[in-house]
Order: structure tokens, then C-alpha cells, then sequence
């Protein structure tokens, strides 16, 4: 009897001992981790308020060398891009999307098209910023808003497509096939029924797509380029909140490298703004 | 409401009625046809056999019920009715449906018109996500063309012969997921009806419900029956008993008897019918 | 009463009408939301082919040989992809052995150690994270951790791995902070939140059942864990990781901001260097078309290709792993 507790006690010991530091080990890692993002997140927040005033969102970008400035240029020019790239990608993704949930048990081209959509949701950004270099900006030989607008818009619709086929499928088969009952032709029930059905989750799509977009870097930089002044022209270079942080960052400058802890701590509001927003209102339907 | 228990007591006065009935079949016998006939329809999903062909006619202005075990192809069949299956790559019919004298299986049949002269209403309540009005109008919308008072007037019909109205009428405007079950089910009836369908179809209509509304529903189905030809699927024999004129048994994708309710239910033919009645299988 | 019946069974011509044009806005519906569809797929076929366009005199006049040539030479316009290679890989594997480790721990954590109020909280917390735009992990990088990294943790490597033989050129030469190290870490914590949310998303498919009965005959959390839950999610896992592995590949400004953008290979990891993207970010803008225009395009060429290939590795895996569960349950 004694022998077989022994032995017992022993292995169970080391599996105690075992399971002890794998939960250490996980706590340790998930203190780690929000450790660092708290410590990321508080710089930005004390240094980016630090540099907000009045002035960073009335006075255009300053010139080298000149003192004060703000960002008025920049975020009129980001918010510009992100409006008019929701707008050509918001019906090209819900189209699409509608399309691979409609259409998609029967059609190859589905299949591949879904494929390719997830492969452009993690492609390198800045590969995207050299296709519509080579395909707009070179062709037309000078850099535009237009050009900007693409570039995020490529990498806005596949989220776009992505969540509207999810949301779609979700919706019921029941739920179509009472329309089809009613003989209700095919795009009838797709808009008036199934998007209808489906809407705040299609919503929430189109609001993660903007907060991604409104982070992008890398894409503008060979597009829209940068603008010093003030200009609402999209045929010409537009200012941008990422390319000018991009640039003003790496400056010898303290007014630009403090202009440019501002452009982040805006730029994050808005990405974690609507990251919240689209959170609350999936919630409300899910739950309404 | 006639019950199969209660069928001694009405058993004088149905003598009557029969014989009425025949003698003015037999003088006018242009007045009884049928709505659909169907023809040695087979039904496939993907290979295996759903349907086996079945052969049966149903007649216009009467209801007509299937009942048989889960899986015998009673909801198969109803559903090959408006071509449902259509929406499934892999599912397919052979044979004929004919809706008065029309094959429907005919592949350049217009499924939407079709489907605008079949209704259906579903074992699930599925009101669409809108008001309680534009669910009805929807529908009345897709092919008519009415004046707001015209719809006002098609939506109160609809709800009254549903038996919806006195419960929606004060709240129109509110969205159909705000009804209770049993109500959502009559607002689907009430869809299925504002169009004026010839035939409808009910595939299971009351099994999702509480007896209540369930008693509700199978009065509306008595009253319906002067003005549509109605197809019930059933899993609740008296159900079928109590409401329909017609009966179909099935079993494993086939029609094994089919008949005057009455006869079924008191005197099948078929020894797997009385089987399946009296509760010895199934 | 049969003629009404006969009536309601005819469609009016009205109805007839309606039904045609309806067969014409359907075919419309079908077809415009089909070349909605396919944009994309025209998209990626336009990004490859413009990439090997334009990379096109630049692979003709170097070969193949142009992605394991080390030289970078813009006033001898002769270029060569290794440095550029070189940094984005190595920059990426330094992220992912640190990122890795820590969101599997985190995952954990999340799904089976952590107490249910929080639960969501927390989880919410690490999505939004994953959502914080990379510049400002650049920005960060550079202001605030590239400092303490040069002033400290960069002198406590070279006291320590770097007196070990052959390791230890991983941490020879001046600490500046600036460099690959610094680059591969700020990398990791930006993949960290992404990685992290993927295997939590991935561990959560587990049916409880299974992981009751597992708790059920006595097994302890950790034993769950690594017998129960890692082995029936360990495609989903691994494909998790390529995605991050994908992400931290193709990242622009995360990196550029702390690579510190040189244009040579150093052995040691302290030394600054160049990813593909950092290249571009820095010199596309500048280029005169020819050579080192060309030059760009085709390191761009190697960045898709490279990521594409993670991307599509990563998928197959998540996809087996649905396919298995689809089997099991």
C-alpha cells in the first residue's frame, strides 16, 4: 500500500510542479505583453497630448526650420482620402460580397476570388503602394489624392467583401427562401431581405476597413505623397497624417518631432474610435 | 371541426353530405378539378432518391394532407411544388407537376411567377426584417401595382383572414420580430394569403407552436380552404384528421395510400397506413 | 367558384410583364456583382504583373543572381537584394521567436486561466491592440525604446551571449540601439496582440467537452493544454503563426523607423541594416527610372512573392484545421 502511494505522490508531484510553471509561465507572458502595450500606449498618450493645442489643428504643416505649425493640412487631406475611399469601396465590397454569398456554392470563380481576397487582406501594404505607383502615378506623371485614394481603397475591400460574405452567410436560409416563396426575384431578395437582415453586421465591416485604412502608412507614400500646404485638390500631391509623421519623425526638428507624437495620438483615437464603434454596433443587433 | 373520435356522432349527418356531394359530382363534374396533378415524380438529391414516383392529384378548394415518419419525403414532395429545390445545385425532379394543365418542371418555367401563384408558408416563422406592414405590402408589391389606400386595404384583409388584425393592428408600424411566435406565424400566413395564390402550401405549419395558436391556425386552414387549394404537411395525425378533406401517407419516398380523409383515417386500404395511424409504428 | 380559382391561377399580364423585366434585372445582378468579384482577383493579377514588369530590367541585367548579391551600390548602379532579403528575414524570425512563445502563453491565459469576468475585457483589450496602426510602434521604437535598448539592454546582451563563442557575433559592435535586434523586437510587439488573437480564436474552437472530460479524469490545466487543446488546434496554430509571420514580413513602418536603413550585412545583430520594405519606404521616392528604379520593384517582386507564399501556407493550414474539426465533430 505504502509503496503505491509513494510512487503516486511522486509523479503527481512533478505534474503539480509541471502544471505550476506552464500557468506561471502564461501569466508572466500575458503580464509581459500588456506591460509593453501599456507602456506604448501611455508614451504616446503623454507625449501626444503634450502636443496638442490649439494651433496643430488650424495651422498648416510648417516648413523646415520655422517654429510652431500644426496639422490642419494633413488631417483634412487624411480624412479627404479615407472619405472618398469609403465611398468607392463601400459598393464595390458589398457587391462583391453579396456576389460570393449569392453566387458562391456554385461558382469556381467564387472559390478563387475568396482565396485572393484573404491573400490581399495581409499583402504587404507597401507593395500595393508600388502597383498603383506603376499604374496611375507613373502614367500620369505626377502624384494625387486620386492616386492615394486607390491604394487605400485596395486594401479596404477585401475587408469589406470578407465581412459582408460572413455577415450574409449568417443570415438564415429560412429567411430567404420565405422571400423566394413569395416569388421574389433573386436581387430583390439579396437587397430588400438578406443585406437587409445582415445590415449592422455589413456596417461594422465597413467601419473596420476605415479604422485599417486610417492607420496605412506605406501605401500613400508613393501615391498620394505629401502636401506642405493646404490644398483639397485630389489631382495633386494631399497632405496625409501618416506621411508626415513619417517624415517629420526622423527630423532634427523638435517642433516636427512633436508635431508628430500629435498626428499619432490622433491617428490612434480614430483607429481605436472606430474599432470601438463597430464593436457597439454589432453588440446592439446581436442583442436587439 | 370534425375529429376522427367524434366521428360516430357525425356519422349520420356526413351520410348526407356524401351523397350530395357525389350526386353533384356526378352532374357537375367540370366544378371538381384539380389544382395540380403529379406525375411519376422522382426526386434526387445528389444520388440519393428522395421521392419515388409518385403519382397524385390534388384538387382545387380542398386541403389536402401528407403525413408519414420523418424522412418519408412529405416535405420533399411540397417543396418540388414551388421548386424550391431550385434555389440547391444537386437536388433535381423528373417527371411532371401539372398546375392546371402547365407542367412546372419545365425547365423555361418562370420560377417567380410561379412561386407569385404557389405560396408557401414554413415550419419556422420567418417575418422579414421589417414592419409589420411592409412585411405584407412586400409581397402584394413584387406584382401589383396598388394606391396607398388600395395597400392599406390588402393589409387589413390579409391580417383579418389571418386572424392578426384585432392583435397588429394598432401597431403596424413595429417591426415583425417584435410579434410572439404564434403571431409571427400567422403574419407568415397573412404574406402567403395577401397575394392571392391559388394553391398554398403549409410544410409543417403548426409544430413549431403552442396549442393555442395551433388551435388558431387550423380554424384559419377551414376557412382559407373556400377560397385556396391547400397542401399541409403534417407530423400530427390528428392535426391532419381534423383539418384536411384529402389524405396522402408516404413512406421511405414513397406514396403508399392516398384518399378521402375520412377513409384513411377510419378504413385504410393498406395495412402500412393502418400501421402507421393506429400508432403500431412510426 | 372553380372559375375564380381558375383565375387566381393565371398570372395577369401585368404579372407577365413584371416576371420579364425581373429575369433582366437578375441576369444585371448576377453579372455586375460578378465583375465586382473578379476586381479583385484583376487587382492581384495587376500587382503581379506591373512587379514583374517593372522589375523587369532589373532581373534581365542581373539574373536571378540579383537576390544573393549583397552589394547595394546607387552610385555604381549595380544592385543587389541580399541586405534587403537578409534584413526582412531576419527582422521577421527575431519577431516571431519572441511574439510566438508569448501569445501562445497569452492565448492560454485568455481561454482557460483567466477568470470569466474579465474574460472579454481582456480579450477585447488584445484586439484593439492588434488594430494600434504600426507607425506608432515606429514611433515608439524610435523615441523611447531604441534609447533604453542602446543604454541598457544592448551592453547586458554583450556582457552576457555575447562572450559565448559564435553567438556572441550576434552581439558584437557598437550598441547604438538602432539595428536589426531592436527592429526584430519592436516587430514582435506588434505582431504580438494579432498572433495572440488568432491562436486565442483558434483554442476557443475546441469543443468544452472534450476538455471537460480531459479535466474530468483529473488532468491538470496545463496538461489540457498541451495534450488536449494544442494537438487538435495544431494546424490553426501554425497557420496562426504564418499569418503573423506574413504580417511582419510585409511591415513598413514598424521597421523603418528603427532598422536604422543601412546598406550593408553585418553578422551581428546590433549592427544596423535594411528589410525590403524599409528600402523602399526610403529611396522609391527618390529613383531615377532605370537600374535602381528597377531594382525596387523587383525587391518588391521578392517581398510578394515571399509573403504570398506564407499566406497561402497559412491558409491551407487553417483550412485543414476546419476540415479536421468538420471530421470530429
Amino acid at each position: 500500500m505504502n509503496q503505491v502511494n509513494h510512487i503516486n505522490q511522486a509523479v503527481f508531484a512533478v505534474r503539480k510542479r509541471t502544471n505550476a510553471i506552464g500557468l506561471f509561465l502564461s501569466m508572466a507572458a500575458m503580464t509581459l505583453g500588456m506591460l509593453f502595450l501599456l507602456w506604448i500606449l501611455s508614451i504616446l498618450f503623454i507625449k501626444g497630448f503634450s502636443a496638442i493645442n490649439w494651433a496643430m489643428f488650424t495651422a498648416s504643416t510648417p516648413a523646415p526650420g520655422s517654429e510652431g505649425g500644426g496639422l490642419a493640412n494633413a488631417i483634412v487631406g487624411s480624412m479627404m482620402l479615407i472619405g472618398c475611399c469609403t465611398l468607392i469601396s463601400t459598393p464595390i465590397g458589398v457587391l462583391a460580397g453579396l456576389y460570393l454569398a449569392e453566387y458562391g456554392d456554385r461558382s469556381k470563380v467564387a472559390g478563387i476570388t475568396r482565396f485572393v481576397t484573404d491573400i490581399m487582406l495581409s499583402a504587404p501594404s507597401i507593395v500595393i503602394g508600388l502597383f498603383v505607383y506603376a499604374l496611375v502615378v507613373a502614367q500620369v506623371r505626377h502624384f494625387s489624392g486620386w492616386a492615394g485614394t486607390i491604394a487605400l481603397a485596395l486594401i479596404a475591400i477585401p475587408v469589406v467583401v470578407r465581412t459582408t460574405e460572413n455577415m450574409l452567410q449568417l443570415v438564415p436560409g429560412s429567411l430567404r427562401e420565405a422571400a423566394y416563396a413569395l416569388g421574389t426575384p433573386k436581387w430583390k431578395v439579396a437587397f430588400w431581405i438578406t443585406l437587409r437582415a445582415a445590415k449592422s453586421g455589413v456596417i461594422t465591416g465597413i467601419l473596420l476597413a476605415l479604422a485599417r485604412i486610417s492607420g496605412e502608412t506605406a501605401p500613400l507614400l508613393f501615391t498620394a505623397l505629401n502636401n506642405q500646404f493646404f490644398s483639397t485638390n485630389m489631382n495633386a500631391p494631399m497632405a496625409n497624417l501618416p506621411v508626415v509623421i513619417f517624415q517629420f519623425a526622423m527630423s532634427p526638428y523638435d517642433n516636427w518631432v512633436s508635431l508628430a507624437w500629435g498626428g499619432s495620438l490622433l491617428i490612434t483615437f480614430a483607429v481605436l474610435g472606430l474599432n470601438i464603434l463597430a464593436r457597439v454596433v454589432f453588440r446592439e443587433k446581436v442583442q436587439g | 371541426m370534425r375529429t376522427v373520435f367524434n366521428a360516430n356522432q357525425n356519422q349520420e349527418a356526413q351520410i348526407l353530405t356524401d351523397t350530395l356531394i357525389d350526386n353533384l359530382t356526378e352532374t357537375n363534374s367540370f366544378i371538381l378539378t384539380n389544382a395540380l396533378e403529379i406525375k411519376n415524380l422522382n426526386f434526387f438529391y445528389g444520388s440519393y432518391q428522395g421521392l419515388k414516383n409518385i403519382n397524385l392529384n390534388i384538387q382545387e378548394q380542398k386541403v389536402t394532407a401528407f403525413i408519414g415518419p420523418s424522412g418519408c419525403g412529405k416535405s420533399t414532395l411540397l417543396r418540388s411544388i414551388n421548386r424550391m429545390y431550385d434555389l440547391y445545385p444537386g437536388q433535381r425532379a423528373e417527371g411532371e407537376i401539372l398546375f392546371y394543365g402547365e407542367n412546372i418542371l419545365a425547365p423555361k418555367q418562370d420560377l417567380n411567377l410561379l412561386r407569385s401563384r404557389i405560396g408557401m408558408v414554413f415550419q419556422k416563422p420567418t417575418p422579414f426584417p421589417m414592419s409589420i406592414y411592409e412585411n405584407i405590402a412586400f409581397g402584394v408589391r413584387l406584382y401589383e401595382k396598388l394606391s396607398k389606400a388600395e395597400m392599406d386595404e390588402r393589409v387589413e384583409w390579409a391580417l383579418k383572414k389571418a386572424a392578426l388584425w384585432g392583435e397588429a393592428k394598432d401597431k403596424l408600424k413595429q417591426s415583425g420580430l417584435s410579434l410572439s411566435g404564434g403571431q409571427q406565424q400567422r403574419l407568415c400566413i397573412a404574406r402567403g394569403v395577401a397575394v392571392k395564390p391559388a394553391v398554398l402550401l403549409l410544410d409543417e405549419p403548426t409544430s413549431a407552436l403552442d396549442p393555442i395558436s395551433t388551435g388558431k391556425i387550423e380554424e384559419l386552414i377551414n376557412e382559407l380552404k373556400n377560397e385556396y387549394t391547400i397542401a399541409i404537411v403534417t407530423h400530427n395525425m390528428q392535426q391532419a384528421a381534423r383539418v384536411s378533406d384529402f389524405t396522402a401517407y408516404m413512406y421511405l419516398g414513397e406514396l403508399v395510400e392516398f384518399g378521402k380523409t375520412d377513409e384513411i383515417f377510419i378504413k385504410p386500404k393498406r395495412k402500412e397506413t393502418e400501421d402507421y395511424i393506429t400508432g403500431r409504428f412510426g | 367558384m372553380h372559375l375564380a380559382a381558375l383565375n387566381s391561377a393565371m398570372p395577369s399580364s401585368r404579372a407577365i410583364r413584371v416576371a420579364k423585366l425581373q429575369r433582366v434585372q437578375d441576369f444585371l445582378f448576377h453579372r455586375v456583382t460578378q465583375f465586382f468579384a473578379m476586381l479583385v482577383l484583376f487587382a492581384l493579377l495587376g500587382i503581379i504583373a506591373s512587379l514583374l514588369i517593372n522589375a523587369w530590367p532589373a532581373l534581365h541585367e542581373f539574373g536571378f543572381g540579383f537576390f544573393i548579391d549583397p552589394e547595394w551600390d546607387i552610385g555604381k548602379d549595380k544592385f543587389g537584394g541580399l541586405i534587403a532579403i537578409y534584413g526582412t528575414v531576419v527582422t521577421s524570425l527575431i519577431a516571431l521567436l519572441i511574439a510566438v512563445p508569448l501569445s501562445f502563453g497569452i492565448a492560454v491565459f485568455l481561454t482557460e486561466i483567466c477568470p470569466g469576468y474579465l474574460r472579454r475585457p481582456l480579450g477585447t483589450a488584445v484586439e484593439l491592440l492588434a488594430a494600434v496602426p504600426s507607425i506608432i510602434y515606429g514611433m515608439f521604437g524610435l523615441f523611447v525604446f531604441a534609447p533604453i535598448f542602446a543604454d541598457y539592454i544592448e551592453p547586458a546582451l554583450a556582457a552576457t551571449l555575447g562572450k559565448i563563442p559564435l553567438i556572441g557575433l550576434l552581439f558584437s559592435g557598437p550598441a547604438n540601439g538602432i539595428g536589426m535586434l531592436c527592429a526584430g523586437l519592436i516587430l514582435a510587439m506588434m505582431i504580438l496582440p494579432f498572433i495572440a488573437s488568432v491562436m486565442r480564436d483558434v483554442f476557443e474552437i475546441v469543443p468544452p467537452v472534450i476538455k471537460e472530460s480531459a479535466y474530468g479524469i483529473g488532468c491538470t490545466t496545463w496538461e489540457v493544454v498541451s495534450k488536449i487543446v494544442f494537438p487538435y488546434t495544431k494546424a490553426g496554430v501554425i497557420g496562426g503563426i504564418m499569418l503573423g509571420l506574413g504580417r511582419a514580413l510585409g511591415e513598413t513602418m514598424a521597421v523603418t523607423f528603427v532598422i536604422g536603413n543601412a546598406l550593408r550585412l553585418s553578422p551581428s545583430l546590433f549592427a544596423p541594416g535594411s528589410s525590403i520594405a524599409s528600402t523602399l519606404a526610403n529611396q522609391f521616392g527618390e529613383a531615377a527610372p532605370g537600374l535602381h528604379f528597377s531594382s525596387l520593384f523587383a525587391l518588391g517582386l521578392a517581398l510578394f512573392v515571399i509573403t504570398f507564399i506564407v499566406l497561402a501556407l497559412a491558409k491551407w493550414m487553417l483550412a485543414r484545421m476546419e476540415e479536421k474539426q468538420g471530421l470530429k465533430s
